[in-house]
């Protein structure tokens, strides 16, 4: 896509400039942030915003910008694995599913039903239970979540090219199954994966934020939006924007990134303006 | 007919497997379960009386059999931490999150299903898009800060509702009841967004069909064919999102509960974890899937009988 198609699409332009500035904002805290993330001074607590703490300190005195900066790099890491690991493993078993059809369609659409059965919740429960709970016990449990709806994507999109003609003149070219899959079909539903993909990285952030909450996410000394909401809990009678600051981030950058969607899939193909949130 | 006993049986298949699932991860996998519960200092009299009271000595086959097998009958077990049946410490549980899903669920039907026919009746227009932007922005709320929010304004500005905790039904319903409203409120307005977004796509897709230009053309009004033929085509697809958030909206309880101090069942849940109460965990796990799965079912089911074309094409 050129720029000018972009500046056709302000919406688009929006959503994906406010995404990228809030994963900038996340990636420069791996080399900068205003006072490290484990930073613990106890003189300095629930500090008002000034110049020095531009958005106040929290219960162990530590730079609430620094923490929301990092947060946010948690937030995008953990969603953006998860979106990978459904694309990478649910993509291949809806293209399977739709090439190959009968038993092995039947087979890989029961597997997507069982995964659908266990809300990521509740894989995280399991995980935790098995070997405590960390950042990448939330990448799985979310990752897996995301298969049957990336399976699920890819089916529906495979099936409805496979009667089109340029499939039939693959076929009749003597491609192999697996080479239509992937030489022909793939391409034509790549934007309905980078769609779903937005859509799920919103939805991963919005889980990992819960799942830290619960403490079944990230654990400290790392830090996550989720993780500073469930610190801030117990104060946030006292000091209600110990709370506001990292809810209100996760808010935007869900918000960001579903603008983004919205207008991807309104550039990519204007056909499926009518499918939302389908 | 063929249909019902086709999606009775999948769902009888899933659930088997997501046991055979659980069973493998529980079970199987933490090598000795009995010194998995215990911790390395646990004494060989203790390990082999836990052994013992959870039928370790049996082939693993066998055990997964008598679980499956106990469960259809309805026992799921001891809990040793808590020297309780598992049947009766989740139904206790139950009666807080079921309740708190279905409260969820029927006001965010409330709000997001009248909100999305109203945009769709205004499409285009002011009111279309400042409810759209509404919903673009509950879609992103994260239900538990949302919770957090209420609680400030709701209990501790105003005061009109307690700020978390809750007494039981037997207790005092009316109590009971006001200790709900706030998780409810939580848990429904993101849900809402949701909803009222799809109903209004749905709408706005079904207003352009030619049936319901049909019925323009027979004398009908806009509104009166919106009502009499869209609406019921529209929830078709409104339908199988309204089933995959009742079946989030039961695992989303499990964080609220966090916010409101709610002794549901996600509590319950972290309590096995911590004290690696293996049977609760187990069992408790058993019954969302389960839950979540029979959700699914009814929707399915409902599907066919609100659209009889899919009746007859899956049959």
């Amino acid at each position: 896509m050129n720029w000018r198609r972009l500046l056709d699409h302000p919406s688009l332009a929006l959503g994906l400039a406010a995404t990228l500035a809030f994963a900038l904002l996340g990636l420069a805290s791996l080399i900068w942030t205003p006072y490290p993330i484990a930073d613990i001074a106890i003189s300095r607590r629930f500090l008002v915003p000034d110049a020095s703490h531009l958005l106040g300190t929290d219960h162990l005195g530590r730079d609430m910008l620094s923490l929301i900066m990092a947060g946010t790099l948690t937030s995008f890491t953990v969603g953006a694995a998860a979106v990978a690991i459904g694309v990478g493993i649910g993509v291949p078993m809806g293209l399977v599913a739709a090439m190959w059809g009968g038993p092995v369609d039947w087979v890989a659409m029961r597997i997507s039903d069982l995964a659908f059965a266990f809300p990521s919740v509740i894989i995280a429960i399991l995980i935790a239970t098995l070997i405590g709970p960390g950042a990448t016990n939330a990448i799985i449990a979310i990752g897996i979540f995301n298969i049957p709806v990336f399976a699920r994507v890819a089916r529906g999109g495979a099936l409805a090219l496979s009667s089109l003609d340029f499939i039939g003149a693959a076929r009749l070219a003597g491609l192999g199954k697996a080479a239509i899959a992937w030489r022909h079909i793939l391409p034509n539903i790549m934007s309905l994966i980078i769609v779903q993909g937005t859509i799920q990285l919103s939805l991963g952030i919005l889980a990992e934020a819960g799942l830290s909450y619960i403490g079944l996410g990230t654990q400290p000394p790392a830090t996550s939006l989720g993780l500073m909401l469930r610190d801030a809990q117990s104060l946030f009678l006292i000091h209600p924007s110990l709370s506001l600051l990292p809810g209100l981030a996760i808010v935007l950058i869900v918000v960001a990134l579903n603008i983004a969607g919205d207008g991807l899939r309104d550039a990519l193909d204007p056909r499926l303006r009518r499918q939302e949130l389908a | 007919m063929l249909y019902l006993l086709r999606r009775l049986a999948g769902f009888a298949l899933t659930l088997l497997i997501a046991a055979l699932v659980i069973f493998v991860l529980l079970d199987l996998l933490p090598g000795d379960p009995a010194r998995f519960i215990l911790g390395i200092n646990a004494s060989a009299d203790a390990l082999a009386a836990l052994r013992l009271q959870m039928g370790l000595d049996i082939p693993a086959p066998a055990r997964f059999g008598n679980w499956v097998w106990s469960m259809l009958q309805g026992d799921f077990g001891v809990s040793h931490t808590q020297r309780a049946p598992v049947a009766k410490l989740i139904a206790e549980r139950m009666a807080v999150t079921l309740p708190l899903s279905v409260f969820a669920m029927a006001i965010s039907m409330a709000v997001g299903l009248p909100l999305g026919i109203l945009a769709a009746r205004h499409r285009g227009k002011p009111l279309d898009t400042a409810l759209m932007v509404m919903a673009q922005g509950g879609v992103a709320v994260p239900n538990f800060w949302f919770g957090m929010l209420l609680t400030l304004l709701f209990a501790v500005t105003l005061r009109w509702l307690p700020p978390g905790g809750f007494t039981p039904w037997y207790e005092d319903g009316w109590l009971a009841l006001r200790g709900l409203v706030l998780p409810s409120l939580a848990l429904a307005l993101p849900q809402a967004a949701i909803l009222a977004r799809v109903m209004r796509t749905a709408l706005v897709d079904v207003a352009g069909q030619d049936f319901i230009r049909t019925a323009r053309a027979k004398g009908m009004t806009y509104g009166e064919a919106i009502w009499r033929h869209g609406v019921r085509n529209a929830l078709l697809p409104v339908l199988t999102i309204l089933g995959l958030q009742f079946a989030y909206l039961i695992a989303g309880t499990i964080i609220v509960e966090n916010v409101f101090y709610l002794p549901g069942l996600g509590r319950l849940i972290f309590t096995a974890i911590s004290e690696r109460d293996l049977v609760l965990v187990r069992s408790a796990t058993m019954v969302l899937v389960l839950a979540v799965s029979a959700t699914m079912l009814v929707v399915d089911l409902t599907y066919a009988l609100v659209d009889p074309r899919l009746r007859e094409r899956r049959a």
